[in-house]
């Protein structure tokens, strides 16, 4: 167990170009840290360099206290779990856990004790003996975890590790891998592209953008109080709607012509400053004394919830609510907003101008 | 995955195959059949008499000690050959494949030896080591070896081994570089966090995972050194001295058309025939089913 600190890390590649700009994250023992951001932000970069499969340009990388900028992947104490899995294709499900302690030395016995302990964690017993391509996704999938597990290492590292398996076991994985890491305690590093992911697994989630940490916290931080538009709109799905508007005096915004209450807003905004109003779409509420209108163009049927499309104050606009509140036909729906839920960013720098 | 196409009728599907069997009907069935037909015959040295001796040829071949020396020449030949050139091709292929600076340039000029004609490859060797017109004689001979591959039959196997593992290697280089780089690149790094050092990565991951193309090399290498060798040996030291590099393939040549023993070279060249097929067939049949995974 250790924990996992990230000092002004930069890697620069031959050309000069620069994937990672700087990033400090500290994850304390124990924790599960999630980073998220699109295809491109540095996030894989960052957690290779951690790994040790890339090296660092410049600032610190410490595990447990200790620096291991300079230090070999195989000493870093540290298990990783890839995309596609590599498993090593050749080898039974049994060696592909008993190769990195075969590597280290451990006794015969304390190995077949280790696997057999780790394969009945993760329900992969009656396959030891089958080759990693007479496994299904999901299997191969546990048999990665598995490989990782049994070294018992200070950090695990998840290179999107969920990404290759189908919508449904990907869901069931999630849970799993979530319930694992508790279990164990092991202090965990997890990469993904996948918003819900993030959400669902981090209990620090650091939200990248173009080599940047664009916002770090609680996973209910970020999403209840977006740094910045990029961060708002990434985060959370449906996405937030944001429209364009204007500033019309202290705790207020208008959209259009449609005037909403903001609780978090700066105070030097001086109104007829054009800003950007972020609504998530569930945040909209729809009630029948509501004070804003809203014209449904369409809806979108997802079971439990409805997405309704439609425009207010002449910006499109959707919102979300529960199966069978709204009529489906509905033409117009009225909305009300509490106030403290209504996110304001800059219009130039995209940050967010609250309190 | 359903492998097999769905053709309406026999037409199309015979036309497809029909350029195919053709070609091998007219230069590899005809001839073979002509081979296996004359090698029961035996004919004067004249031509004017033939007859019909059956296994005749077959018996006086397998009477003869230069038979079992020709065999064992290429016994040594094919194992000295196939061995270098497979080793020294997937050194460099695991050189190349680390990415070094100028990779590209270094590739395109390995696999230029390919491209020469296995006769002129014997010609330039033939030169750059004869005893007493070749700079690497020369150079041999200035720190004392007593190099004459025209006298000494070990030199001259030495000689067209080298010949033939140098035109070998590029071949098999491009092979392993290929093999190499379709080896995803997590699973060695999963093996690099998994605690193994290059040479332990090299022989229990990146060795194994290489074998289906070792083994398909393995089996064009024995067929190359068993036909394709014959122009290096006889550029180099036309089977000589006194039938010290003569393997089965040359001995087919030199016995038909400088011997005029037709019969005993058709049996010989159906023999060899024979090896080839059995060769093959044990190498798919044994060793394919170990490498799969």
């Amino acid at each position: 167990m250790a924990e996992v600190s990230i000092t002004n890390v930069r890697k620069v590649y031959p050309g000069n170009v620069e994937a990672v700009k700087g990033v400090s994250i500290d994850i304390p023992d124990g924790g599960f840290c999630v980073l998220v951001g699109p295809s491109g932000c540095g996030k894989s970069t960052l957690l290779r360099m951690v790994a040790g499969l890339e090296t660092i340009t410049s600032g610190e990388c410490r595990i447990g206290g200790r620096v291991v900028n300079e230090i070999e992947p195989s000493d870093r104490d540290i298990a990783m779990v890839f995309q596609n899995y590599a498993l090593y294709p050749h080898m039974s499900v049994y060696d592909n856990m008993a190769y990195g302690l075969r590597n280290r030395g451990t006794p015969k016995d304390e190995i077949e004790r280790r696997v057999q302990e780790a394969s009945k964690i993760l329900g992969i017993e009656s396959f030891l003996e089958r080759r990693p391509r007479q496994l299904s996704g999901g299997q191969r999938q546990r048999v990665a975890m598995g490989r990782a597990i049994v070294r018992k290492p200070q950090v695990f590292l998840f290179d999107e590790p969920l990404s290759n398996l189908d919508a449904k076991l990907r869901v069931q994985m999630r849970v799993e891998i979530k319930k694992l890491q508790r279990a164990l305690g092991v202090t965990s590093i997890y990469v993904t592209h996948d918003q819900v992911e993030a959400m669902t697994l981090s209990d620090k989630l650091v939200v990248m953008s173009a080599g940047r940490v664009e916002q770090m916290g609680l996973p209910n931080e970020v999403y209840r109080k977006p740094a910045s538009r990029f961060v708002a709109t990434f985060i959370g799905s449906p996405p937030m709607n944001i429209a364009r508007g204007v500033v019309r005096g202290k705790g207020a915004v208008s959209i259009g012509d449609v005037v909403l209450p903001v609780a978090d807003m700066a105070a030097d905004l001086v109104p007829g400053a054009a800003i950007e109003v972020g609504l998530r779409p569930e945040d909209l509420i729809v009630t029948p004394n509501g004070s804003l209108t809203m014209a449904v163009d369409f809806i979108e049927e997802l079971g439990a919830t409805q997405l309704f499309h439609g425009m207010l104050g002449g910006a499109a606009l959707v919102i979300q609510a529960a199966s069978g509140l709204v009529p489906a036909d509905s033409k117009t729906l009225n909305l009300s907003i509490d106030p403290a839920k209504v996110h304001l960013f800059d219009l130039e720098t995209g940050m967010r101008r609250g309190l | 995955m359903n492998k097999t196409a769905t053709f309406k009728g026999y037409l199309i599907p015979a036309l497809l195959l029909a350029p195919q069997l053709a070609i091998t009907l007219v230069f590899f069935y005809w001839p073979a059949s002509q081979a296996v037909w004359q090698s029961f015959l035996v004919q004067d040295a004249f031509g004017t008499s033939t007859e019909f001796v059956w296994f005749e040829n077959y018996k006086e071949l397998f009477s003869k000690p230069d038979y079992y020396k020709a065999l064992w020449n290429t016994l040594v030949f094919s194992t000295l050959v196939t061995s270098f050139s497979l080793s020294i091709a997937l050194l460099l292929a695991v050189m190349a494949d680390r990415q070094i600076r100028g990779y590209q340039v270094y590739t395109t000029l390995l696999i230029w030896p390919y491209a020469v004609a296995p006769a002129i490859a014997g010609v330039l060797w033939m030169f750059m080591f004869n005893p007493s017109l070749g700079i690497m004689a020369k150079g041999l001979r200035s720190v004392g070896y007593d190099w004459n591959p025209l006298l000494n039959g070990n030199q001259a196997m030495a000689l067209v081994v080298m010949a033939a593992v140098w035109k070998q290697i590029s071949y098999n280089f491009l092979f392993f570089l290929a093999g190499l780089q379709a080896i995803p690149k997590s699973v060695i790094e999963a093996a690099t966090i998994d605690g193994a050092r290059p040479m332990r990565r090299f022989w229990t991951i990146i060795f194994p995972l290489l074998s289906p193309t070792t083994f398909f090399l393995l089996v064009v290498n024995v067929v190359y050194v068993f036909f394709d060798t014959f122009g290096i040996i006889d550029t180099i030291t036309g089977g000589g001295p006194s039938k010290a590099t003569e393997t089965l393939v040359y001995k087919v040549y030199s016995d038909g058309k400088g011997g005029a023993d037709l019969g005993g070279s058709a049996a010989q060249s159906v023999i060899l025939l024979f090896i080839v097929i059995c060769l093959t067939a044990i190498q798919f049949r044994y060793i394919e089913r170990k490498v799969t995974y």
